[in-house]
């Protein structure tokens, strides 16, 4: 498995001051680091991948319907969600359907740090310092049934507290799904927090999912619920446009959206004069997953 | 007290009657400043660019900004021809053409702001995704047709094309719905922003046809 080390990635602090280095530069620097790009070593280009997105950036630009559908939305419309107590409900084809509280889950599951690109459908990335856990820990805590083929999750449906869950946008609650060895992969996690602090409301607290190889929607928030079942889940997205969103959504450069390219992305936190970014196939995670797909069609099984 | 009272009924009467006339028949002058409110968008982008206030995806906020200031412009001025029928007054004529020239100046800036703020004036991959996705082919198709009209915007190529100029600029109703339609096919699933544009350009539309028939 090929990992980011620590090393390759600048803390914020480093790249905050960097930044409004830049800054006070001014315009005229913005053709400079176009051009410095090009002699950009391997090293730092590495660097240049997985730079880390600022906490402000990864907490005030969110896609999460539930809190309202502008990325500000959420940021602003989740400060009164209670995230404590949480627990998720293990069900469907298992031997026995168990409840695992967040508290036991942070408690027995080794939590780490992740950097993962997170690519999102509508041409964006980021770069974020998840903490978490493997999703595999908590599905080794029940006896899955041999008949089980995919996992479906559900997100907390919470009309009150989630203003957007109002409005009929997307069907309520917010459910997603993954084939089970894709739940199973060890890069697959189940996100508590991020930058070393809880996860905030908007990033989908107390608990969330992280597929990093797939666009963002699929990595679903606030989850309740978790269940295993013989055939494919139809999820929120499918649901509401099918031909758009398919089960799979594993990032492609050459599959596009059928009204958008996703040959490349806009990093977040790049200068305004900054390029577009090639977009990779599974998000540059092809080393580690692409076993996973091996001889299917990814434009057939988008 | 009686006297106050008529005094007062006076005034405001003429006060009333004043704000009517200045809308009715708005004098020379608020065009000059008409002109400068229609530089709001620049100066809004200019104040958010210099305080650094963009957000998380600058390039996009640019691009939407513009793109919606176009969508209001096109509302603008096809709201002229209701108000003069509604008011009775020329005087709105006043501000076609400058409100015309704001849509094509706008939708430019829009463009440039996607071609070359985000794509680099990268031809291949522009070409590709105009040809490829029907909301920036619509967007692209509307921008062209708006070429005509600015290019024909003077009074002389008006006295020049004569009746052949009215029919022309009729092409700023097919521009209007393909701005929409850009907007509509654009977002992913709240359609309420663009449902908006699409209700009211619906309606100053739809004024044109009842105009035909009265």
């Amino acid at each position: 498995m090929k990992k980011i080390f620590s090393s390759e990635i600048t803390p914020e602090t480093i790249y905050n001051s960097r930044r409004s280095f830049i800054k006070k530069l001014g315009f005229s620097t913005g053709s400079l680091i176009l051009s410095s790009s090009f002699f950009l070593n391997n090293s730092s280009q590495a660097e240049e991948r997985n730079k880390l997105t600022t906490y402000k950036d990864i907490t005030t630009y969110n896609n999460y319907y539930e809190f309202g559908t502008s990325k500000e939305d959420p940021s602003i419309n989740s400060k009164n969600f209670t995230a404590e107590p949480w627990s998720i409900q293990i069900e469907g084809e298992v031997d026995k359907p168990i409840t695992v509280s967040y508290e036991t889950m942070v408690k027995d599951f080794p939590i780490q740090e992740k950097m993962y690109r997170l690519r999102c459908v509508e041409g964006w990335s980021m770069v974020i310092p998840w903490m978490g856990f493997s999703l595999s820990h908590l599905l080794k805590k029940v006896s899955i049934k041999n008949t089980a083929k995919f996992v479906e999750f559900e997100s907390v449906y919470r009309p009150k507290e989630m203003i957007g869950q109002k409005s009929n946008i997307l069907s309520w609650p917010y459910k997603e799904g993954l084939r089970l060895d894709e739940a199973m992969h060890p890069l697959t996690l189940m996100a508590t927090g991020l930058y070393g602090k809880k996860l905030p409301n908007q990033n989908g607290a107390p608990l969330r999912l992280v597929v990093p190889w797939k666009y963002g929607f699929k990595s679903a928030k606030a989850i309740v619920k978790i269940k295993l079942v013989k055939k494919m889940p139809v999820s929120s997205w499918m649901k509401a446009i099918s031909q758009e969103y398919g089960f799979y959504s594993n990032v492609n450069p050459k599959v596009s959206h059928p009204r958008w390219s996703q040959a490349t992305e806009r990093r977040i936190g790049d200068s305004i004069f900054s390029p577009r970014r090639p977009t990779e196939l599974f998000n540059g995670y092809g080393e580690e997953v692409s076993n996973l797909y091996r001889g299917m069609d990814l434009q057939k099984y988008y | 007290m009686v006297m106050v009272k008529r005094y007062l009924t006076f005034t405001g009467a003429w006060i009333f009657k004043n704000i009517i006339n200045i809308l009715i028949y708005p004098p020379l002058f608020l065009k000059k400043i008409v002109f400068l409110l229609c530089l709001w968008p620049i100066i809004s982008m200019g104040f958010t660019f210099f305080t650094n206030n963009f957000g998380a995806n600058p390039v996009n906020e640019i691009i939407h900004h513009f793109g919606k200031w176009t969508l209001i412009f096109i509302c603008l001025t096809l709201s002229i021809s209701p108000l003069r029928r509604i008011t009775k007054s020329n005087s709105w004529l006043l501000y076609r053409k400058m409100l015309g020239l704001f849509v094509f100046f706008y939708a430019s800036i829009h463009l440039l702001s996607y071609t070359g703020l985000d794509h680099h004036f990268d031809w291949n991959i522009i070409v590709e995704d105009i040809l490829e996705h029907r909301y920036v082919l619509v967007g692209t198709a509307a921008w062209i047709l708006l070429l005509p009209l600015a290019l024909t915007s003077s009074q002389r190529m008006k006295k020049i094309l004569k009746q052949n100029w009215i029919k022309l600029h009729r092409l700023v109703y097919v521009v209007a719905i393909l701005g929409v339609l850009h907007y509509l096919w654009l977002v992913k699933k709240d359609l309420t922003q663009p449902m908006i544009y699409a209700i009211i350009i619906t309606i100053l539309l739809l004024f044109r046809i009842k105009f035909k028939k009265n």
